[in-house]
């Protein structure tokens, strides 16, 4: 471990890898509770458009990404709340506009190529500036604290709409803020794992979480650690053995998720013997 | 004495389609009133409208004097929808979800007080789930599920509760349970609207009861057992004989017994 700690980039990237692992896994948690597991996924294809224009502008693409995935969430939020049938062809309609539309604008670009794609489509962790890392960890503080302020209501939120608003709770304001806390994540975890692979670490380790502990809290802090065990874990062994660190991430989660699924047998199994009377 | 909930002409079209057609409903402080009618009758957009759940096409609605998008004390009620609504699996504790129940009672930063802890332990109590609190709500059977959102609803102490069929699919030890527990906030002189199929135990706890036809009000008055003069034990072959007797002067009972025992016939529980 001694010899990665040796490199400013690396050390850079654990920094990230590490606000990414806690901040993913916390919105996730209510993005899954809600039955919006590919939120993350819409948002950072649409995200990508919003990249391109940062080059296409000479603007940063973490400003212009940050802008325009913001606009997506709310988009997709207000598709959501309005569309009772056509709801999911209209957020395909916005994803695949997100998608097509960042390639166009990356290639009109002057000075930019397939490769500037790439970085941003699967991640590119060792290029993190420190200037980056600043940015990423403000916005995973940002994320951590709506949950931490408006956890409560966004529990209730998740759990039951109607019963949201019988509580007199501003359902429209929480579901756009958990649309754009969302949004956030995406932009902190594009330079980890790439705009295809950040809706994993929002879904993954809940998936993983959820086969073994019994609370939602239980769940959410269990994600959190798996999370932050995966960015690292696989940042790490991307440094070793020289693999894509995006997908190295995303596949030590799916591995946890395998293993989960047995301990979760066992684990219900043993519950069951328990809780016959 | 004043009223819970008022509507007032009270019209909702969904999709274009009239679900409630001219409502007139005054529910008085302290009532326990059974909203009765056969599927897709408008019972439970009924009720989801007067907590402003549904938006009127037209007519109005009031909540203790306060139309739903000026209300504020939404403390005072207690909503339980007709089922969980267990999204993506992310399991929660039947405490967790009991608990959210405080949500319109708490400050914003305060942590938990001893105050909503009794709250939440007395709700569970209630419904007999206390030793439940720790389980995943999804490891519940359904009438255990139905009791802890009734438990939700009783740990923010509101004065009026609505209850979106609380007993459909509800085994028989749960609806008994059920009727105890409802048995104790109208001793309190708390204010029930109750969606129901089936009445069940609940039978003597009602104080007044409507029957809706097609979006409209059919039957407004005493419940069945009571309006029976000197009634004993009531019962479903007692609404029957009832119905059958006088259906000139309580109109729409006839449809709703022909439309229960079809549904249970043919094991329907919900409403869509």
């Amino acid at each position: 471990m001694s010899g990665i700690l040796q490199y400013d980039f690396m050390v850079l990237g654990l920094v990230a890898a590490v606000f990414v692992g806690l901040a993913a896994p916390v919105v996730g948690t209510f993005i899954v509770q809600r039955r919006l597991a590919l939120l993350g996924d819409g948002i950072g294809h649409v995200a990508l458009t919003g990249v391109a224009l940062g080059f296409l502008t000479g603007t940063a693409p973490l400003v212009t990404a940050i802008i325009v995935a913001i606009l997506g969430a709310v988009a997709i939020e207000m598709v959501r709340a309005r569309g009772r049938t056509s709801g999911d062809v209209a957020l395909a309609l916005l994803f695949y506009g997100g998608i097509a539309g960042g390639v166009l604008l990356i290639y009109l670009s002057p000075g930019q190529s397939n490769s500037t794609l790439t970085s941003y489509l699967f991640g590119s962790i060792s290029t993190v500036a420190e200037r980056d890392v600043w940015v990423i960890g403000g916005l995973a503080a940002a994320v951590l604290g709506v949950v931490a302020i408006f956890g409560r209501e966004l529990f209730v939120l998740c759990q039951d709409e109607e019963v949201a608003r019988a509580s007199g709770l501003p359902v429209r304001f929480l579901s756009l803020l958990l649309a754009v806390t969302a949004a956030l994540t995406v932009v902190i975890a594009m330079r980890v794992v790439g705009l295809l692979l950040v809706s994993a670490l929002m879904v993954v380790p809940v998936a993983t979480s959820q086969q073994i502990m019994r609370s939602f809290r239980g769940t959410m802090i269990l994600a959190t650690a798996l999370g932050v065990v995966a960015t690292v874990g696989g940042l790490t062994t991307a440094f070793y053995i020289d693999v894509p660190p995006g997908s190295a991430i995303v596949l030590i989660a799916l591995a946890g998720f395998v293993l989960s699924l047995l301990i979760g047998r066992f684990v219900r199994r043993s519950r069951t013997w328990e809780s016959t009377p | 004495m004043s009223a819970a909930f008022t509507m007032t002409g009270g019209e909702v079209a969904l999709d274009g389609r009239p679900i409630l057609r001219g409502v007139d409903l005054a529910v008085k402080d302290g009532e326990f009133l059974v909203v009765l009618g056969a599927n897709g009758s408008g019972k439970s957009t009924l009720v989801r409208t007067l907590l402003g759940l549904v938006p009127l096409s037209g007519g109005s609605v009031l909540l203790y004097g306060t139309p739903p998008g000026k209300f504020r004390d939404w403390g005072r009620i207690g909503y339980v929808p007709q089922r969980l609504s267990v999204g993506g699996g992310v399991p929660a504790t039947v405490r967790e979800v009991v608990s959210s129940g405080r949500i319109a009672r708490r400050r914003r930063f305060r942590r938990t007080a001893a105050e909503d802890r009794r709250a939440v332990a007395d709700a569970l109590d209630a419904v007999g789930l206390a030793d439940r609190a720790g389980y995943p709500v999804q490891s519940l059977s359904g009438g255990q599920q139905q009791r802890v959102l009734i438990a939700r609803a009783l740990a923010g102490e509101p004065d009026a509760f609505v209850m979106d069929e609380p007993t459909a699919g509800v085994d028989a030890d749960s609806q008994r349970l059920l009727a105890g527990t409802l048995a104790g906030l109208r001793e309190r002189g708390k204010t029930v609207v109750l969606v129901a199929h089936e009445l069940g135990p609940l039978e003597p706890l009602i104080t007044r009861a409507i029957v809706l036809r097609e979006g409209r009000i059919a039957y407004d008055g005493a419940p069945p057992a009571a309006a029976e003069a000197g009634a004993g034990a009531g019962g479903h072959v007692h609404i029957h004989a009832h119905a059958h007797a006088h259906t000139g002067v309580l109109n729409g009972w006839p449809d709703v017994i022909g439309s229960r025992s079809a549904a249970a016939e043919a094991g329907a529980t919900g409403e869509a």
